[in-house]
């Protein structure tokens, strides 16, 4: 099978995620293929090698310096056309899900996303993801060439495995429509506050909090626990809490041996970010929560009531 | 100007959810609502219009007949107009067939701005809107939790992985809002009374130009091969609080040694 592997870069680095989609690519065997789109990138290209790359498509043009999506789905579509490949895949992000999806409208290609495994049966690419709050797994194939595969952030890890990659550059219009929309303002990595993904205890703070004086709350049991404070998305976006502090599909990924998420509703983009705790434990009004279908210890009730009580019994314990 | 909100018919948030081992479709035979997700999207539609921007708020979604009813629910709120492609051949249809539909519909309606909501509350799908504007040819913000319109142009404030970007875009434009950019009003009772009497059409495949082999299942390029249940995740406690819960974590949390 001819694999093409969508490589993200930021800021000079070759992004984790597409890594390990790479590695998982050349476990699988056959032609591995990388593509590397964006300005000033050929330098990186040789390091996808190491993680199982052949080749390396490179295109570096300078109207691909912000990492938008549409140009690149220009330049895909000219490579896969050109070249043929039996798959392309991607690693979730931002950039590469609306990549991916408008690859596939643009070649009226099929595309499974959000999956977490992906197998070769019996020469068929299989592809495995869960589905209704991953509380059933659907197998998942394609019926149009090439298949397009969107790969759940987190899932696989990078390996290197030594190899080297030769670097082809190639050229591709980019059409007007793709370049309409620019970036005025481009995110840098925020580097104040505290770190979150080395802590062993973390308590998460969500929209159900009610407000962002309530966070008061979950610090206040955090400092008890001794741990970290994070947030969900809806509530950084909100403003509510710093990014820094964002657990998620978006923010970072986190696997203390203790989590505690306090009105936080567990939809997949904060689910992902979190799964890899050790001991989960939810605190939610709504009985019908996602978050419930996989914390070890989930509490139906009233936050403002529970976790100030809680703190309290916790900082009685420990003075014990 | 016209805006076009993209909405979806989802089951009941509280329904038992499954799939049909049959047809390894979910099972929508049960009650529907106006996917959460989506009502953000309308909100927005409707804060642009009440800022004067002088818009048209047209709903457009594709589902079946009965979605109809749930789907007013926009209008209560305030939305003008509302667009339902509803065809038997269209079911079943994956990201290809529907961005496919949904791009028709919208070509048809020719809007300067078209919004998605974050992803579909059944499905997880949360990629349709690039898939939609590669058809349509128009720029494309998604995850956006801020939006402007400044002389002709869009402005949005998107999260990525690495913090916040400002894109703009000129209009005619599609975006993808977050769920955290508004608080959806709620209808009011005027709203809800008068959202029967709001234009409502429904359309058919054929309507679109669109065929039944490019719709729906036959119009689809991924399949579901099988069906299985999920890795154990060991046990999983749930409780309710009684007023002892703060106790009941503490024991728990001394249980598994995480003090």
């Amino acid at each position: 099978m001819k694999f093409l592997v969508f490589v993200e870069d930021h800021e000079g680095r070759l992004q984790r995620d597409s890594l390990g989609v790479l590695s998982k690519a050349a476990s699988l065997g056959g032609e591995i293929e990388a593509v590397l789109l964006g300005s000033e990138v050929e330098g990186l290209a040789a390091e996808a090698g190491k993680f199982g790359a052949q080749k390396v498509h490179v295109l570096d043009d300078v109207l691909l310096g912000a990492p938008l999506p549409q140009p690149r789905v220009d330049a895909l579509e000219n490579l896969v056309r050109d070249r043929g490949f039996d798959a392309v895949l991607f690693a979730a992000s931002v950039l590469s899900a609306d990549v991916a999806a408008g690859l596939a409208a643009r070649l009226d290609a099929g595309l499974n996303y959000d999956l977490t495994d992906l197998v070769v049966e019996d020469g068929k690419l299989v592809g495995k993801r869960p589905a209704l709050g991953d509380s059933v797994y659907a197998e998942v194939g394609w019926t149009s060439e090439p298949r397009l595969a969107l790969v759940r952030s987190g899932t696989f890890e990078p390996a290197e495995n030594g190899g080297r990659a030769e670097v082809e550059t190639f050229e591709s219009r980019l059409q007007d429509f793709s370049l309409a929309a620019t970036m005025v303002e481009q995110a840098h990595e925020e580097s104040e506050g505290p770190s979150i993904e080395d802590a062993d205890v973390i308590v998460a703070g969500g929209r159900g909090l009610g407000g962002p004086e309530n966070f008061a709350l979950v610090e206040e049991l955090a400092k008890a626990l001794g741990g970290a404070v994070a947030a969900t998305r809806a509530v950084v976006d909100a403003g509510w809490y710093p990014y820094a502090a964002q657990v998620g599909q978006t923010g970072k990924t986190v696997s203390p041996k203790l989590y505690v998420a306090v009105g936080i509703s567990g939809a997949i983009q904060h689910k992902v970010g979190m799964q890899g705790s050790g001991l989960i434990v939810a605190i939610n009004k709504d009985p019908n929560a996602p978050i419930f279908e996989y914390a070890d210890l989930g509490v139906v009730g009233d936050l403002h009531e529970i976790v100030p009580k809680l703190s309290e019994l916790v900082r009685a314990r420990k003075a014990a | 100007m016209k805006i076009a909100v993209c909405a979806k018919y989802v089951p009941e948030a509280t329904a038992a959810r499954r799939i049909d081992p049959q047809t390894k479709r979910l099972d929508r035979s049960g009650e529907g609502v106006l996917n959460p997700f989506d009502v953000n999207a309308v909100e927005e539609a409707l804060k642009l219009r009440d800022a004067g921007a002088d818009a048209e708020v047209v709903i457009v979604s594709l589902g079946p007949e009965r979605a109809l009813e749930a789907m007013r629910r926009a209008l209560a709120m305030g939305a003008d107009r509302l667009v339902l492609v509803a065809d038997e051949a269209a079911a079943g249809s994956d990201l290809v067939a529907t961005s496919r539909i949904l791009a028709a519909a919208l070509e048809r309606e020719s809007p300067d701005l078209v919004l998605f909501g974050q992803q579909a509350n059944d499905a997880d799908g949360a990629v349709l809107w690039a898939a939609v504007a590669d058809r349509l040819q128009r720029p494309l913000i998604s995850q956006v939790a801020e939006l402007t319109l400044v002389d002709g142009k869009v402005r949005g404030k998107r999260q990525t992985e690495y913090g916040y970007d400002v894109i703009e875009a000129p209009l005619p434009a599609v975006i993808a809002v977050s769920d955290a950019i508004n608080e959806p009003r709620y209808p009011s009772l005027k709203g809800i009374m008068g959202a029967k009497k709001k234009p409502q059409e429904t359309l058919s495949l054929t309507d679109l130009g669109v065929s039944a082999e490019e719709a729906g299942e036959a119009g689809s390029l991924t399949t579901v091969e099988a069906l299985s249940d999920p890795p154990e995740r060991g046990d999983t406690v749930k409780l309710e609080d009684d007023g002892t819960a703060a106790e009941k974590i503490l024991e728990f949390l001394q249980e598994r040694k995480a003090l």
